[in-house]
């Protein structure tokens, strides 16, 4: 797997009337970890939406590999990790990851759900949950990832778990974008800061 | 910086600096002169005497209402398929307008049947679709309002409006077929109208007046959606 | 996951919720029964009344379950994963009305005959009533599906439901009732059945392409 190489010139984004951010170049290479720092507010969350095809961009343009990305060519090629983990209560983490089979449980392997895989969404903490939805992503087999804030509610060793999984998508060719507070523990990564 | 949203559409607004009180003063002189010509000058009806003289607030708000909601969905249909930033605000400029409209049809036509059919009310095939077309109005004024992002509560209505517009000619026929009472059209038609001229010369006033009234008042909402705009988007743009 | 997967999932939502499920039922079931302790008991008057009432309950039951058809997948994140799984959103929108319908639709066609009975309808019109049904609780469905992905987010987004589907609902009304009117008159209630059909068969493709619209307009 290659991540095809994504850029954006010039992005804008508006939120609520409001415009978050504007003029915002962006270029990601396969196997690179993009962090995006920034005060609240500064269109983080904002900015992996818009990567993610959900939002159109106010101004600018995104691209795939220089081809134009129209939003159903990024939704087969990005996963989103996002605010809410969409983990539904009444139904077991196994049946909410990935169709199945060995790719599954590798990934709940990854993050140590493996032992939860049968237990229904409503048992899980908050870490937990997180976990489960970051095994969604992994599960996913997808070449970009846009994490928003993956290591709240993690403790010490489910974040080291988080950094092995960014570090092998990363050595799988795939590539990350990830919005956040914390400082990652993580070999080489390029920064973005947002609203500066 | 290609933000189209932002920029300035002055041409509309050009137009609308002249466009506007042109419509003004027409629909004030054709108004006057309607009910001039309609209240006073024009005969009493030889069945209905002088009652008659409510068509003439009835039959243009009827047709203004019907009118302004197939603009409503045609500015609709312009604003998802071609994005056109002027659409969606003439959608949400006009909707309160015709949902006036339909609520004077409705109260002048009440008014007209207490004499006539001896009753405020009646399940009239008409009536009926007209009541169900106020509540279209009323939906998308209520959906249009009910977010916190008013780009999407437009963007919503748009969808909404063009759902109604496939509804509406089903209600129509649905409730025809169901019951009918309400007189069949009596100007618009084959063989030309059956109503009298001394009568068709104020309607047409009124038509007219009516019309450039609506004309009028959605160019003002619009210049002032546009003019707020054009502010916020120059307070965003400000440093600091 | 797949169209069918999809239906899958949420079968096993409403079904694992179980009581979720059940409440548009019961609803449907109470909204008539209270009808005989308002209206006094007499088998004419209720035979007169039945159809048009069966309808009205039939619509609000499942007016009742429209508002969480897409509000809780939007809150949880679920909607954000479901737009970018890869399917197209028209069809996401189907495998949600054929999921919502078999929950609340389905099961008024099988509680519909008993209660037309408890309320008098001559069984000769028993057939219309379940034709009507079938043709009919997929419409609302269906239309409800776009109302529902309206006020994805919007405040009082179920007051406001009620206020931009019900105008909706008016054609399936009428020629739903009218077609059990029909037949309990004795007259061809065929008319109305197809006009029902039409409906429906208009629906069936427009309404998951508006809901669409309106969903991914929700996701920005």
């Amino acid at each position: 797997m290659t991540a095809p190489r994504l850029a954006g010139r010039h992005l804008a984004c508006r939120r609520g009337g409001r415009l978050v951010f504007r003029d915002l170049d962006l270029d990601l290479a396969p196997g690179e970890v993009l962090v995006l720092t920034g005060p609240n507010g500064a269109g983080k969350s904002s900015l992996l939406r818009l990567l993610a095809g959900l939002t159109p961009p106010e101004a600018g343009s995104l691209t795939l590999d220089g081809a134009p990305a129209e939003r159903g060519g990024l939704a087969q090629t990005v996963a989103l990790l996002g605010h809410e983990t969409a983990i539904k209560s009444v139904l077991t983490v196994g049946e909410q990851i990935g169709a199945g089979g060995c790719g599954r449980d590798a990934a709940l392997q990854a993050f140590d759900l493996l032992k939860l895989r049968d237990t229904p969404g409503r048992l899980l903490s908050a870490g937990q949950k997180r976990r489960a939805a970051l095994a969604r992503v992994l599960a996913s087999g997808r070449a970009i990832w846009l994490l928003d804030e993956p290591t709240l509610g993690l403790d010490a060793s489910s974040q080291a778990l988080l950094m092995t999984a960014i570090e092998g998508q990363r050595a799988r060719g795939g590539s990350v974008v990830v919005a956040t507070h914390a400082p990652l523990d993580l070999a080489t990564s390029r920064e973005l800061r947002l609203g500066a | 910086m290609n933000l189209h949203r932002f920029a300035n559409p002055a041409r509309f607004l050009r137009i609308a600096r002249v466009v506007a009180p042109v419509a003004g003063w027409i629909a004030f002189a054709a108004l006057l002169a309607g009910a001039a010509f309609g209240l006073v000058l024009s005969p009493p009806d030889y069945q209905q005497s002088e009652t008659v003289r409510i068509m003439y607030v009835h039959v243009p708000s009827a047709w203004l209402a019907l009118q302004t909601y197939v603009a409503m969905a045609i500015a609709a249909a312009v604003a998802l398929v071609w994005k056109h930033p002027l659409a969606d605000l003439f959608v949400k400029a006009a909707a309160p307008v015709g949902a006036g409209f339909t609520l004077l049809c409705l109260v002048s036509g009440s008014f007209w049947g207490r004499p006539t059919w001896g009753a405020w009310w009646v399940w009239d095939a008409r009536l009926t679709s007209m009541l169900v077309l106020f509540f279209l109005y009323v939906g998308y004024i209520a959906l249009s309002g009910a977010f916190d992002d008013e780009e999407r509560g437009r963007r919503a209505g748009t969808v909404l409006v063009l759902t109604g517009i496939v509804d509406v000619p089903i209600v129509k026929f649905s409730v025809e077929w169901w019951n009918t009472l309400h007189q069949p059209a009596s100007v618009f038609r084959l063989g030309g109208p059956t109503i009298a001229a001394e009568m068709l010369w104020p309607l047409g006033l009124m038509v007219v007046g009516f019309t450039a009234f609506f004309v009028w008042i959605v160019c003002v909402r619009l210049e002032t959606e546009l003019l707020t705009r054009k502010l916020r988007a120059r307070l965003e743009n400000s440093p600091g | 996951m797949s169209f069918v997967a999809l239906v899958r999932r949420d079968l096993r939502l409403a079904l694992r919720q179980g009581t979720d499920a059940f409440v548009s039922l019961l609803f449907f079931v109470l909204v008539l029964v209270l009808v005989p302790l308002a209206i006094g008991p007499e088998p004419q008057l209720l035979a007169r009344v039945a159809p048009g009432l069966i309808w009205i309950a039939a619509l609000l039951s499942v007016l009742l379950s429209l508002e969480r058809m897409f509000q809780s997948e939007y809150e949880d994140g679920s909607l954000d994963q479901l737009a970018l799984s890869g399917i197209p959103f028209a069809l996401i929108v189907a495998a949600k009305v054929a999921a919502q319908w078999l929950t609340t639709g389905l099961p008024l066609l099988l509680a519909g005959p008993v209660l037309a009975a408890m309320l008098a309808l001559p069984s000769h019109a028993q057939g219309v009533l379940l034709a009507s049904l079938a043709l009919g609780t997929p419409t609302l469905s269906l239309v409800g599906a776009i109302g529902a992905a309206l006020v994805v987010g919007a405040r009082r987004g179920g007051v406001l439901l009620a206020l931009l589907v019900l105008p909706l609902y008016v054609p399936v009304l009428i020629f739903a009732a009218g077609a059990i009117d029909a037949a309990a008159a004795g007259l061809p209630a065929r008319p109305h059945l197809l006009l029902l059909g039409g409906c429906l068969a208009l629906s069936l493709p427009l309404a998951p392409l508006a809901a669409a619209a309106a969903l991914k307009d929700a996701l920005r």
